[in-house]
């Protein structure tokens, strides 16, 4: 070990040690520098930004499909330019928005919550982003040249068979989804590693922030869903390129076994999106009553069993595909016992909000939003864990109102609270508290007035991913509403990204801390230097910037090299530290394995001789990427 | 069948301003049941949405006084560790227990009731998902073919039916929504499910399932007709077509046999044999064209024929270019395929 674990009063450093580190953490500007970058914040910052412009992106296809909606037999979009919306719709939300966008703040804030200077596997981390980015404009653009896939973001087979779905629209999909499954195992390994083996000394597990653990559950969730989808969508891309029959009825195949597999990794999946939004608001909470939050631990067990519970659910998406009953029975009970961790961690939260001097700054506002909306949503969604009544309501707008109400209400909203608290953090300037209210009440109205109907139309019998509907089925005046709804709630976004861009120039400085937040990602300048900490923190309780408060004085770890990249490595449970992780400087290979490894993929869907190209071009890409460093150039 | 009922839902939640703009034919929604099941499923849903409503407002409440706290009091008056506690367990574990179990039983034995095997005496009908419609075979005792017809479901009022669900293409989903839930019809194997409907009426179906892209217009009437009515129906249906009454339906028949219509349709008693769109033998009985996405009357069919993209874009049906006279001749057929 180069460096000695000493409590020592933060003193002021030479600004030449500063500057060396500054240099030593540096990434390089400019064009052909930006596909260097391997620093969590640079990484972490893209995939936020990447995933809200997807979010945009699939927002104006739901604006457009509402307005398709907005009254019976339009004209506006035929069924195949709405086929093909819903689907990247569903399958832009859900893959290349929800999921980049919770793992970019997972990777952006995680490391400075932990107190460490970067991620685990730096060049692991720029490699899954590019991967993501490179699968988002493909699939984006398959749209723009009239090629979008248009069976759905659930993509049943044999519809999605090549049969019936003979364009290249199916296999781009199919292949774009392993991209993003690959993009989000890296940054769940990544996420894992960092966790478990980074942190600041003395931050045992019992002292982890509640949104730390939340980012570890969903990593290790999306360790153990992903593979699934993984599989799935192979087996599929082989059907559709080489003629397997693994889907083929006429062969014996099985299209239940796509249900199983799609479904098996589709549950876990809207839990993966959940679990870190569950983060944020205990985060937020906390920090906005000013005190410790009631039931950590219960926090921490009801996300844990909320990510175990969540892979034994997938077949309530089955329901009506004939299964047997009693078979299909115990996922009813295993849906409904989902109240229970959730029913805890509301009242942990009601608990802690009770009787406290709450802040209602913006934050806070997104966060009571929550309880509103996927309170609704959680209800419905133990209607539909009943068999009898789930075949009523399964696939009608009814499903649509409910995922609304718990993947808007539970995961936007917390988002958008979070990406309100962090952003001081992220950019060191303050958004606008007027903006960010009217957002809040815009989106919050909006929302409800845009879903809020869609319930009622489900049970008047109006099923999903219809283009069009008969005037006599009298939807009519609640679709209008629900449009309508869909406008104010997009309004309530714009201004949040009025709001952000605005802050760039006129916000108010942030400074440190300006939340009086009590976890170490407060402790550094905002936004952070490309080091995050000079010195490392030593954390003694759960909430260290309080302490430090009280105490007038933080303890620091020193020694680290300012010449090459070094971390702190410390033990799993009690975060002793046992050593020291020299990281890679920037460097180019991930993005060249990432477009040698998309172009044998994508080019594979037309034509086979891709694949040996492909396979050769990562190989020198990894080769270059392994090529061992020499030891005397370091030594320089 | 306008349903006062299905207004309930926005007025208890709170949002009433919706209940005046809704208009509910009713005619294909879970809240107007006609059938055992669909009634056993709406018995369910409302005592499930006053629970939930006070569950919702129960929580909301507790967040509101919390919250009003912190603006009427100067400095914080927490809850003591053991009331944080014991509101835990009362709101987090003791709350959805006592909600989830006498849920998921009165959900378990509806199950059972709605999921009995039907009868061994119960009339037979297969229905089979086509893209984008439904064609429908009457069953005898032997399961054997007695009748077939299209987009149009005709089941006596208080009899037993045991439906045998299948598709020889893409998933559909079988679902009329007055009389009971939706069962898929999978590719490769039978769903088996039976029914009552407890009223007459002509109710709605319609495709559940995403299918492609006319799913949006795969929709059938579902007609409960009294026992003497639906047996003269049957009866007729198993009857081959009538043979053309005049010369210009007898010219039709010949335009029907000579321009592509008849390697898709079958008309039975005549050599139209085709198996790819629906059967045409009793065209004329039918209330509705295309999947029940317009009324089958004179002007609609002639449309469908010549322009079927107009009125459904995407469907399988070429269009059919015929002189005017060959046009007037073939609708007189038709229309004579009672």
């Amino acid at each position: 070990m180069t460096h000695q674990s000493s409590r020592v009063q933060e003193r002021h450093d030479s600004p030449q040690e500063i500057e060396q580190l500054t240099r030593t953490w540096h990434s390089p500007r400019g064009f052909p520098g930006w596909f260097t970058h391997v620093n969590q914040r640079m990484i972490g910052r893209r995939f936020i930004i990447t995933g809200f412009i997807f979010f945009l992106l699939a927002g104006v296809l739901g604006l457009l499909i509402r307005t398709q909606l907005a009254g019976p037999e339009q004209h506006f979009l035929g069924p195949e330019l709405y086929n093909q919306f819903f689907t990247m719709h569903g399958t832009v939300m859900m893959f290349f928005f929800a999921i980049p966008v919770m793992e970019g703040f997972a990777i952006y804030v995680v490391p400075l919550m932990v107190g460490t200077r970067d991620m685990a596997f730096p060049r692991l981390n720029a490699f899954g982003y590019y991967i993501y980015l490179i699968g988002g404009i493909v699939l984006f653009g398959s749209l723009l040249v009239g090629m979008a896939p248009d069976a759905g973001w659930f993509n049943y087979v044999p519809l999605a068979g090549k049969e019936y779905s003979p364009g290249y629209g199916v296999d781009i999909w199919t292949t774009m989804i392993t991209f993003i499954e690959v993009s989000a195992l890296t940054a769940a390994v990544e996420l894992i590693v960092t966790i478990l083996r980074l942190r600041a000394p003395g931050m045992s597990l019992n002292r982890m922030p509640p949104f730390v653990w939340a980012a570890l559950v969903m990593s290790f969730m999306i360790v153990f869903a992903m593979p699934a989808v993984i599989v799935s969508s192979t087996l599929l891309i082989l059907d559709r390129l080489v003629d397997t029959q693994f889907f083929l009825v006429e062969s014996g195949g099985q299209p239940l076994l796509w249900q199983h597999l799609f479904w098996f990794f589709g549950h876990p999946e809207v839990y993966i999106i959940l679990v870190p939004a569950l983060g944020m608001i205990s985060t937020i909470i906390i920090t906005f009553t000013g005190r410790p939050i009631f039931g950590y631990t219960a926090l921490v067990l009801s996300v844990v069993s909320i990510g175990f519970v969540s892979f034994g659910l997938w077949v309530h998406h089955m329901f009506t595909t004939g299964l047997p009953q009693l078979g299909m029975s115990f996922f009813t009970a295993a849906s409904v016992t989902i109240a229970i961790p959730s029913g805890v961690q509301i009242f942990c939260w009601i608990a802690s909000l009770w009787g406290a001097k709450i802040r209602f700054a913006t934050p806070m506002l997104w966060v009571l939003g929550f309880f509103a909306i996927f309170v609704i949503g959680g209800l419905t969604g133990v209607m539909i864990a009943s068999i009898p009544f789930d075949t009523q309501v399964h696939d009608t707008f009814f499903l649509v109102a409910h995922f609304h109400y718990v993947l808007i209400g539970g995961a936007v909203f917390p988002l958008m609270g979070a990406l309100y608290y962090w952003w001081p953090k992220f950019t060191g300037r303050l958004m606008s508290e007027a903006g960010g209210k009217w957002s809040f009440w815009l989106a919050f109205i909006g929302f409800n007035i845009t879903f809020f109907p869609m319930h009622q139309l489900g049970l008047e019998g109006m099923p999903r991913r219809v283009y069009t509907y008969t005037a006599e089925m009298g939807w009519g005046d609640l679709n209008s509403l629900s449009t309508l709804g869909s406008f104010v709630l997009a309004a309530g976004f714009m201004v949040t990204l009025i709001n952000a861009v605005w802050s760039l120039y006129r916000g108010q400085p942030a400074g440190e801390n300006p939340w009086n937040a009590p976890t170490l990602e407060w402790a550094t300048a905002s936004p952070p230097p490309a080091y995050n900490y000079r010195h490392i923190p030593i954390v003694e309780s759960r909430w260290p910037l309080w302490d430090w408060q009280c105490r007038g004085e933080r303890s620091v770890v020193t020694g680290l090299s300012h010449q090459q990249r070094e971390i702190v490595i410390t033990s799993v449970l009690d975060a002793d530290p046992v050593g020291v992780q020299i990281l890679p400087s920037p460097t180019i290979w991930p993005f060249i394995a990432a477009v040698a490894a998309s172009s044998g993929f994508i080019g594979l869907i037309f034509h086979p001789v891709f694949f040996v190209m492909g396979f050769f071009l990562v190989f020198f890409a990894l080769v270059g990427w392994f090529w061992p460093r020499r030891p005397w150039k370091e030594e320089a | 069948m306008t349903s006062r009922r299905s207004s309930w839902l926005p007025i208890i939640v709170g949002l009433p301003s919706i209940s005046l703009l809704s208009a509910c034919s009713g005619v294909q929604s879970s809240l107007d049941p006609a059938g055992a099941a669909a009634q056993l499923i709406a018995d369910l849903w409302w005592p499930m949405l006053v629970v939930a409503a006070l569950v919702t407002v129960l929580v909301l409440i507790l967040l509101l006084i919390s919250v009003f706290w912190s603006y009427r009091y100067r400095s914080a008056r927490p809850l003591s560790h053991r009331q944080s506690r014991n509101l835990v367990i009362a709101g987090g574990i003791i709350l959805p227990l006592s909600v989830t179990i006498p849920f998921a039983l009165s959900s378990f034995s509806i199950g059972r009731t709605l999921y009995a095997p039907p009868p061994d005496n119960a009339l037979a009908i297969e229905v089979i998902g086509k893209q984008w419609w439904w064609e429908i075979h009457y069953l005898d005792k032997n399961g054997d073919r007695i009748a077939t017809t299209a987009n149009e479901l005709h089941v006596p009022v208080g009899e037993p039916i045991k439906l045998l669900l299948k598709s020889d293409n893409v998933i559909h989903s079988f679902w009329v929504p007055n009389i009971q839930g939706k069962t898929d019809m999978m590719p490769g194997q039978v769903n088996v499910t039976s029914l009552v409907a407890d009223e007459p009426g002509v109710y709605r179906g319609q495709c559940a399932e995403y299918c492609g892209a006319q799913h949006a217009l795969m929709a059938f009437l579902f007609i409960a007709e009294p026992e003497e009515d639906f047996d003269t129906w049957l009866e007729q249906q198993a009857q081959p077509a009538v043979a053309p009454k005049t010369n210009q339906a007898v010219q039709g028949r010949e335009v029907f046999l000579d321009s592509g219509c008849a390697s898709c349709h079958s008309i039975r008693g005549t050599r139209a044999q085709g198996d790819k769109g629906p059967d045409l033998t009793h065209l004329a009985g039918r209330r509705t064209l295309a999947a029940a996405t317009v009324a089958n009357h004179i002007g609609h069919l002639g449309g469908w024929i010549t322009d079927p993209q107009h009125i459904k874009p995407e469907s399988l049906m070429p269009p059919t270019e015929l002189s005017p006279d060959e046009l007037k001749a073939l609708l007189s057929y038709l229309e004579g395929l009672e």
